[in-house]
């Protein structure tokens, strides 16, 4: 089945219905596995204590948020160049998730940085860069919100998403040079210079899980998005059919 | 060939600076701003002397990103737009002679506004002389990326704070570099010329990259 | 001889199929007059030839034009809107227009860019040149707006209701002018609630509202042949 044949909604919704449980199965079960591994295998810090822990939900949801913006990035070029009518449903859906990811990065971050630092936030290079971004999403998202028609709002916001992912790298670098202008690298990094297994193998396998629970959450947002289109489809329909009715009450109103 | 863009951007610019235009407004935003800072932060000179540069950042950029809805707004209430589209001219050199415009009409003041503001904030002569460059130099970025959220939300009523909720973090590098250019003139931890240039190199990107996205956005917007 | 082609064309908008399968065929020197009720798509029809609107599917070409422009850069688009700027007087509106919009003058076609004073002169608002366009009425705003087509010649008149807010005279006025323009080789489609007979020669298209069975959209229906 190529990628042209699920551009027809229906037939997406189909393979939807029996791929989710599936994944779904197999993201509690990783879940499972990474959260005993988090909590019972993996060693406690021997600075940080059990404060480490936080990083295996931390450093995931860190990633996720820069993949999702990813996927966003390439559904708009979906949208806008290859006009595949479920790009911008799937950029569509991919943003509230990204914002949570986002959102649970950030604070865990504070949560991590309280007992570190003494504080709950610092204007650290990586906190920051994660903060603009967190604001692009929820900007994305009010963009998406204000436009009435979805397929206007699928184009305004993918060329958004498009000049948002041309400038992160921008951002990004700008951030840190500023970062290292106002308070020079002293600042404890999360990841040492090397990771030990003990540590790393949870964190691999918490990072599959969270990439698991982003398929399925996506996948199930796409699907309410395009019962939510047919069901905007069907209103229209709907005002259409009573058009003959009202034309015959005022038969010469301006266009 | 060169006719039609001297004409574009003759009109733009009276269209700015005559009745109902809002060339001026700009100005008096940003003096507003300015002002309420010390009522802020107190009237500690030395504090606001070290302060004063980012504050005068800060005021361009949110007086620049307030004078932008109505950039290609008025153009779409009354037909123009269509009529822009329509005419056989490349739509990104279009919104780049609309952007050079609307900067010479809001930015050019903001810039011009700046050394007298300094003088509040007990800037010294170098520092006036940095602010004022580094806004030359950063403002036009700041108008070529707010045009992008212009086109984005000319369809919206009241797009103006959609507008700068979705360009403020794009605008982010522009006022590190900006700021960063403007203290490194007075305080120097690095040379003044390094973020200076960086600055440059922004703006020219954003002279790129807005127009295309803008244009594109006002291809969809017509629909 | 240039001519206008329109092949199986559908335009949807906001997600409703306004149009399917429209197909005509205009002549140099042909105007079309399009009717039809509220909502069958005269406005977008007008739109999509501007190339304003992407129809969803068809082909639309201008034929033996030039090969450097587009369709809708053979056209002027005579709307609701007056695109005119209150702030800036007659003559500036007019001349701006005439220097900005790239005149398109096919073989066949025969016009000449109109002076701005003259086309003004000739519409009856010559005395207004120097004022702001804020003091214009109504129905002299709707004349400063038709000028417009005349500075800077293009073969093609997209006209939505050209003669609201005009009075009998000036409407009798507007009417010997597109018959100039059909005599010159140029093209008109418009749409129209009144009768336009007295163009020539003319073509009437009815547009009908599409049948409730017949919607389209980008298949959030379960029409399982929209995209098969």
């Amino acid at each position: 089945m190529g990628i042209l044949d699920l551009a027809n909604p229906t037939r997406f919704l189909r393979l939807v219905q029996i791929v989710l449980p599936w994944l779904a199965g197999l993201c509690v079960i990783v879940f499972a596995a990474g959260l005993y591994m988090s909590f019972f295998t993996a060693p406690e810090d021997y600075q940080q204590g059990a404060t480490v822990r936080i990083m295996f939900i931390h450093v995931p949801a860190a990633w996720l948020s820069m993949m999702c913006y990813s996927i966003m990035a390439i559904s708009s070029l979906g949208t806008l160049v290859w006009k595949h009518p479920l790009a911008d449903v799937s950029a569509k859906a991919a943003a509230p998730i990204g914002a949570t990811f986002t959102f649970i990065a950030l604070v865990t971050g504070s949560l991590w940085g309280k007992p570190m630092w003494g504080t709950y936030w610092v204007w650290d290079a990586r906190l920051t860069s994660v903060l603009v971004l967190f604001i692009m999403y929820l900007g994305l998202m009010a963009l998406w919100r204000t436009m009435e028609d979805p397929i206007k709002a699928g184009k305004a916001a993918a060329i958004l998403t498009l000049v948002g992912a041309v400038n992160l790298p921008v951002i990004k670098f700008s951030v840190n040079w500023w970062n290292t202008l106002h308070q020079p690298a002293s600042v404890v990094r999360m990841d040492g210079p090397t990771i030990h297994p003990t540590i790393l193998i949870p964190l691999l396998v918490m990072a599959a899980a969270f990439t698991l629970l982003f398929f399925v959450l996506h996948l199930m947002a796409m699907r309410n998005e395009i019962l939510r289109r047919r069901l905007r489809a069907m209103r229209l329909k709907a005002a259409a059919q009573a058009r003959p009715a009202s034309a015959a009450l005022s038969p010469q109103a301006a266009e | 060939m060169s006719g039609w863009i001297s004409s574009l951007f003759r009109r733009e610019l009276q269209l700015a600076t005559r009745a109902g235009g809002s060339a001026l407004v700009g100005v008096l935003f940003f003096l507003a701003v300015v002002t309420v800072i010390p009522f802020g932060v107190g009237p500690d000179l030395n504090l606001l002397g070290r302060i004063g540069p980012a504050i005068l950042w800060i005021g361009a950029l949110l007086a620049t990103l307030l004078g932008l809805d109505r950039l290609f707004q008025a153009d779409r209430d009354d037909g123009s737009l269509d009529l822009l589209l329509m005419a056989g001219r490349p739509l990104e050199l279009v919104v780049l002679i609309k952007c050079l415009a609307h900067w010479v009409a809001t930015g050019l003041p903001l810039v011009a506004a700046a050394p007298v503001l300094a003088i509040f904030l007990n800037l010294e002569p170098v520092a006036i002389g940095a602010v004022t460059l580094t806004l030359l130099a950063g403002t036009p970025a700041l108008t070529f990326i707010g045009a992008i959220g212009a086109s984005l939300t000319v369809t919206l009523r009241r797009g103006g704070l959609l507008l700068a909720v979705l360009v403020v973090p794009l605008a982010i590098p522009v006022l590190i570099f900006g700021v960063s250019a403007a203290d490194a003139a007075v305080s120097d931890p690095v040379p003044f010329l390094t973020p200076f240039l960086i600055l440059c190199a922004l703006t020219l990107i954003a002279g790129v990259i807005g127009p295309i996205a803008s244009a594109a956005a006002l291809r969809f917007s017509a629909d | 001889m240039p001519k206008l082609i329109v092949d199986d064309l559908t335009v949807d908008r906001g997600g409703r199929r306004v149009f399917a399968g429209l197909s005509f065929q205009l002549e140099a020197g042909h105007a079309l007059v399009i009717t039809g009720a509220n909502g069958a798509g005269k406005s977008s029809l007008l739109r999509t030839l501007a190339g304003l609107v992407p129809p969803a599917n068809g082909r639309m070409a201008f034929e033996g034009g030039d090969s450097d422009s587009t369709l809708a850069e053979h056209a002027h688009y005579f709307g609701h809107e007056s695109a005119v700027k209150r702030a800036l007087s007659v003559s500036s509106n007019l001349e701006f227009w005439r220097d900005f919009t790239r005149p398109v003058l096919p073989d066949g076609f025969a016009a000449n860019a109109m002076a701005p004073m003259d086309i003004l002169e000739l519409l009856g608002i010559g005395h207004t040149a120097d004022l702001p366009a804020a003091y214009l009425s109504a129905g002299q705003t709707r004349r400063l707006t038709l000028a417009r087509l005349f500075v800077s010649p293009r073969p093609l008149w997209l006209m939505d209701e050209p003669t609201s807010a005009l009075d009998a005279a000036s409407e009798a006025q507007l009417i010997g002018l597109m018959n100039t323009h059909l005599k010159n080789g140029g093209m008109i489609v418009t749409a129209t609630h009144t009768e336009l007979t007295a163009l020539s020669p003319v073509t009437a298209l009815q547009l009908t509202a599409p049948a409730a069975g017949d919607h389209g959209g980008h298949g959030y229906d379960d029409d399982l042949e929209a995209f098969a």
